[in-house]
């Protein structure tokens, strides 16, 4: 069992000759396995875990805080702060990450993909202003942490997966989780999930040259969809679509961060 | 025993392997990551043939006593790291993008530094044994040695139209074995055979290597074909990049950048092509007879055909024919389409024509194979519309991974070229990804408006119109002022298809920022800046750079500003990734290890060395003190470097290519360089006095500063000849000014020879080190400040190396006097 780091992370305290043991090591290994499989954490919780995710939780709240202005809201709402605080992060990312797993950062989880950072996870929930009843569908399953989340927020949760690995990983940690309520598909997810539309919201976190047209008609009126902007590992903004009572779209471009344009000077 | 003449050819295979090795590692980089890495290669050779020099100081000697075994060894120590490194570099899982959060990755990339270096080393120990073992046949073995780069040069440019990028490394490490096999057999007959033996089994290996470069799987390539059902059906590959065509028959390949989020149209199917993994670019399918599909209407891309009706079109950049398209639908009565990518074209054209619809053989259509900016500079022809393609890749982009891609495409210069050759009321139309916070839009609409000032236009303010989606905007850049009826066309154009209006002359703030919501309307505040006086003032405080690119400072891709660093990396964890560029990042890391590095494998066993024998601060009184050998040497080896990269850069534009700039370049320096040094090494300058310093010096200055002011205007005038014509001018321009760069380091060599010999590996080492800093620091110089700066920076060194020297030779005639009388 690793032990759980604070976010702080006390990696960067290793003494650097034990550092570059461990590149020397990984390297050895990397060249040995071409293609390492990820496997993928089945521990069971461990109280370090929980004190890393209160920390995580501080970690969200100050940025919150921090980018109110941009964001137009300055702190997440505590029913979203308590479910990021309950999903157990670590079970969500290969298991030689175990040791980051709530440091407020993305991690690659394999096939070129990524679990996002828990400020970007619990800004687009937050984002999403979903309400109990609601039905989601997300678009690019990934490691499922995020319909996780969902799921504990809302009633029905549908998540669309194209690298079949990924979606039968997702399944099979959902259900082992105990997520009864989210339904995954490994299949292509630009048509939406017609069968289970129209949606009170729809998360996009694969990436795409353009929103598709179909999931815009399977959105609700009033409903919001909300999409990621910027490569893997740099979400850039955040594009809320609103499908406004009259059937009319509008987009905002949300920056995850403070950003004053101008530096110094006298005004 | 052997004679030198049995080494000649085995220096000159090693040297040519080592060379090519080196223009190979630029271009598989770009592939596997990105195009930042070319620098670094260039950094870490360098830094191969400095640990050398150190190591040879300390083991040359006894080497020399085996020297047909020692040459052997490391010949083949060379042909099997140069595939083997760079195998195990691909493995290390170094990722770019990841740099801004994971500390490790500094360590990552030192990994693959270090790699890299390794064959170099072993190159440059069979050289420089050489030249230790034959003292007497220095030239000869010297001449052989850069002859042999030169050649190198060229075989890399030859290699990189393999289809399979990953067998070139293995053709490379061929020249090592046939070294080998040359310099260890006696007999002429085995040494025939082992050649033979060694080229077979080369082939055989180029053959059976495991197809495919371990590409990182985030680039857009990786991605695509995690997709079920994808599969690559075509490949291309040249100097100018790998082409590689991907068909999916489950998913469709979906590409059309910014799409409105209303369009009512389907996109159609698609082939993607990737360009060095990146992209990718669409070929669309057009139905035999039937009208070009018109998805790209519903893009930002389409709003100069709302605004007018061109009949003679300029597509730059045209690639797998989707603007063509688009002019097609929109009733366009002539395409010129420029494309610099050959087996682009011919992909469309051969591989894909049914598919295309003959897009590049339609009778409205004519295709031009060549570089966007030197096809406008040469025609005479004018037109009612110039489009410029968004060819970067959309992800790479946001993330700044083309920060250090010099490109001359859109610089204050090239808007300039491109707006005279518009008709009166013509347009050139450029659209770029909205990047947030706000950067590239602004940067052009910065650099639109330096153009339209530079031809004189005095109401700049009227002849420019900006509109942006959520995911691409487009400046239009009319020739003529933007009337009534065409603002109308604008608003109305932007309220069919949720796009917001940025700029016009006729606007309020009140209009912008309706559609796609921004905390405030960024563009047009940036563009009121731009065009009323606060200019300099927002340009200063705005916290990225968006001042115009210009010839002299081509990144406009990189919007790194120093002051702004520290907020970025505070902000990074509260959702600031990004704000970083970390094509920017990656080159300041490189730099960082270059001089640590540096330090420990060049210095340090110097350092050893001298420990136990002479040191560099003991020994007897004599004129070149330490410090005048670490001024001298540091400022010879930064300044050389400073004006070979600014060259090479500065070159791109005129070559089209950064693979040409470099092959080119580098061997035009490498060889004429070697002759200035073959110059001074004449008896007569046994102990070189100050004025044999003086005139290389103030030569290269007064070169340098003449090149600075005169290569824009050979470029311009020279843009319309042929590509040989063109590298021919290029080695003459280069041939003088490297000719006398060549002398000021064995000039120092020289004076040290007479009086401190003990102390010429330090000089040795302490240039090799300054050469490995400064190959990366002159980038970063470079987009801080522009070529001319930098150009103007190693002049000022070479300047002050004559000061130092000028000291020192004057001193040593002195102590001479003084030990005669």
């Amino acid at each position: 069992m690793a032990r759980p780091v604070t976010p702080a992370d006390s990696r960067s305290r290793l003494p650097l000759r034990a550092r570059a043991a461990c590149v020397c090591a990984s390297l050895a290994l990397a060249l040995s396995a071409a293609t390492p499989a990820i496997a993928f954490a089945e521990s069971a919780e461990a109280p370090g875990f929980a004190a890393a995710r209160r920390a995580m939780l501080d970690q969200i709240r100050a940025t919150a805080e921090f980018t109110g202005a941009e964001v137009g809201r300055s702190s997440i709402a505590p029913e979203v702060m308590e479910v990021m605080g309950r999903v157990p992060r670590h079970r969500f990312v290969p298991d030689k990450l175990l040791e980051v797993a709530y440091v407020n950062r993305p991690l690659p989880i394999g096939h070129g993909q990524t679990i996002s950072q828990p400020y970007i996870v619990a800004l687009m929930t937050e984002l999403l202003e979903v309400d109990r009843g609601d039905r989601i569908l997300e678009v690019g399953t990934g490691s499922a942490y995020q319909a996780a989340v969902l799921a504990e927020l809302v009633a029905e949760v549908y998540t669309m997966e194209i690298i079949e690995p990924l979606a039968q990983a997702a399944r099979a940690r959902l259900e082992e989780l105990g997520y009864a309520n989210v339904e995954v598909s490994a299949a292509d997810g630009y048509y939406g999930w017609p069968e289970h539309a129209p949606f009170d919201g729809i998360i996009v976190t694969a990436a795409a040259s353009h929103i598709p047209p179909p999931l815009v008609e399977q959105l609700k009126p009033g409903g919001r969809m909300v999409i990621p902007v910027g490569a893997r590992f740099a979400v850039q903004h955040l594009l809320v679509v609103h499908k406004r009572a009259d059937g009319e779209v509008q987009v905002r471009q949300v920056l995850p961060v403070r950003f004053v344009p101008l530096t110094g000077g006298h005004d | 025993m052997i004679g030198v003449s049995r080494v000649l050819v085995p220096v000159a295979l090693v040297s040519a392997g080592a060379l090519a090795y080196e223009i190979l590692l630029t271009r598989l980089f770009s592939i596997i990551q990105w195009h930042h890495f070319a620098y670094m290669v260039i950094s870490l050779a360098l830094l191969g043939f400095g640990a050398s020099g150190s190591f040879l100081t300390l083991a040359g000697p006894r080497l020399c006593l085996r020297f047909r075994a020692a040459f052997t060894s490391n010949a083949l120590l060379f042909a099997a790291a140069a595939p083997l490194c760079f195998a195990a570099a691909e493995r290390v899982p170094f990722n770019s993008l990841e740099i801004a959060w994971d500390p490790f990755q500094f360590l990552w990339l030192s990994a693959v530094y270090l790699l890299l270096m390794l064959p170099f080393f072993f190159a440059a120990n069979c050289i420089g044994l050489s030249l230790m073992r034959y003292p007497d046949a220095l030239a000869r073995t010297y001449a052989f040695d850069l002859g042999g780069a030169a050649c190198g040069c060229f075989l890399a440019l030859a290699l990189l139209y393999l289809p399979e990028p990953s067998a070139t490394v293995v053709v490379v490490a061929l020249t090592g074995l046939i070294a080998a096999a040359l310099a260890a057999l006696a007999s002429a007959r085995a040494r025939l055979l082992a050649s033979g033996a060694a080229i077979a089994a080369g082939i055989v290996a180029a053959i059976t290597v495991p197809p495919g470069l371990e590409i990182s799987e985030f680039k857009a390539l990786a991605q695509a074909l995690r997709v079920p059902g994808a599969e690559v059906t075509d490949v291309r590959s040249s100097p100018l990049g790998l082409l590689t065509a991907v068909e999916s028959r489950r998913v469709p390949v979906r590409e059309a950048q910014g799409l409105s989020i209303v369009a009512p149209v389907a996109v159609p199917e698609q082939v993607a092509v990737f360009h060095d993994a990146d992209g990718p670019i669409p070929i669309v399918r057009v139905e035999p007879g039937a009208a070009p599909p018109d998805y790209l209407d519903w893009t930002t891309t389409a709003l100069p055909y709302h605004l007018a009706r061109p009949r003679e079109v300029l597509v730059l950049g045209a690639g797998g024919g989707a603007d063509v398209l688009l002019a097609l639908a929109r009733g366009a009565e002539h395409v010129v389409a420029v494309e610099l990518n050959a087996q682009l074209v011919d992909l469309v054209r051969t591989t894909y024509g049914d598919f295309s619809g003959g897009v590049y053989d339609h009778p409205r259509v004519e295709v031009v194979v060549a570089d966007a900016r030197g096809y406008v500079e040469d025609t005479a022809r004018r037109f009612d519309l110039i489009q410029i393609a968004n060819l970067d890749a959309g992800g790479a982009s946001a993330a700044g991974l083309h920060a250090l891609d010099e490109g001359y495409l859109l610089t204050v210069e090239a808007l300039g070229a491109y707006l005279s050759r518009l008709a009166p009321g013509g347009m050139l139309a450029i659209t770029r990804w909205v990047k947030l916070p706000p950067r590239d839009g602004i940067k052009l609409f910065a650099t639109a408006v330096a153009a339209l000032e530079a031809l004189g236009v005095h109401d700049s303010e009227q002849r420019l119109a900006w509109v942006r989606g959520w995911s691409t905007s487009t400046l239009v850049i009319k020739n003529g002022v933007i009337d009534a009826r065409e603002v109308r066309a604008l608003g109305d154009f932007c309220a069919s298809r949720g796009f917001d209006v940025a700029y016009h002359h006729d606007m309020r703030r009140e209009q912008a920022n309706r559609r796609n919501i921004l905390a405030s309307p960024y563009f047009f505040d940036a563009a009121m800046a731009l065009i009323g006086p606060g200019r300099e003032t927002y340009l200063a405080r705005y916290k990225f750079d968006v001042a115009p690119a210009t010839d002299d400072r081509p990144y406009f891709s990189n919007f790194f500003k120093w002051q702004h660093l520290p907020e970025a990396l505070r902000l990074r964890a509260h959702g600031g990734v990004g704000l970083l560029e970390l094509g920017y990042v990656v080159l300041i890391a490189a730099l960082v290890q270059a001089v640590v590095l540096g330090a420990v494998l060049i210095l340090l066993p110097l350092a050893w060395r001298s420990g136990r024998s002479a040191a560099l601060g003991g020994g007897p009184a004599v004129s070149w003190r330490p410090w005048r050998i670490v001024g001298y040497f540091v400022c010879v080896g930064l300044a050389f470097l400073f004006i070979e990269i600014a060259f090479i850069q500065m070159f791109v534009r005129f070559l089209h290519h950064p693979v040409y700039a470099v092959a080119v370049v580098l061997a035009s320096f490498l060889l004429f360089a070697a002759l200035g040094s073959r110059a001074v090494a004449a008896p007569a300058l046994a102990s070189p006095r100050a004025h044999h310093l003086a005139i290389p010096c103030i030569a290269i200055a007064a070169l340098s500063i003449a090149s600075i002011e005169l290569l824009p205007a050979l470029f311009e005038h020279a843009a319309r000849f042929a590509q040989v014509w063109r590298v021919a001018l290029a080695v003459l321009v280069i041939a003088p000014l490297a000719f006398f760069m060549g002398m000021p380091f064995a000039l120092g060599l020289r004076a040290l020879e007479s009086e401190a010999p003990a102390r010429i590996p330090w000089a040795w080492g302490i240039n090799g080190c300054a050469s490995v800093v400064s190959a990366v620091l002159a980038t970063v110089l470079a987009v801080q400040l522009g070529f001319a700066a930098v150009v103007a920076t190693a002049a000022v060194l070479y300047l002050a190396a004559m000061a130092i020297g000028w000291g020192g030779t004057t001193r040593a005639r002195v102590l001479a006097a003084g030990t005669a009388s």
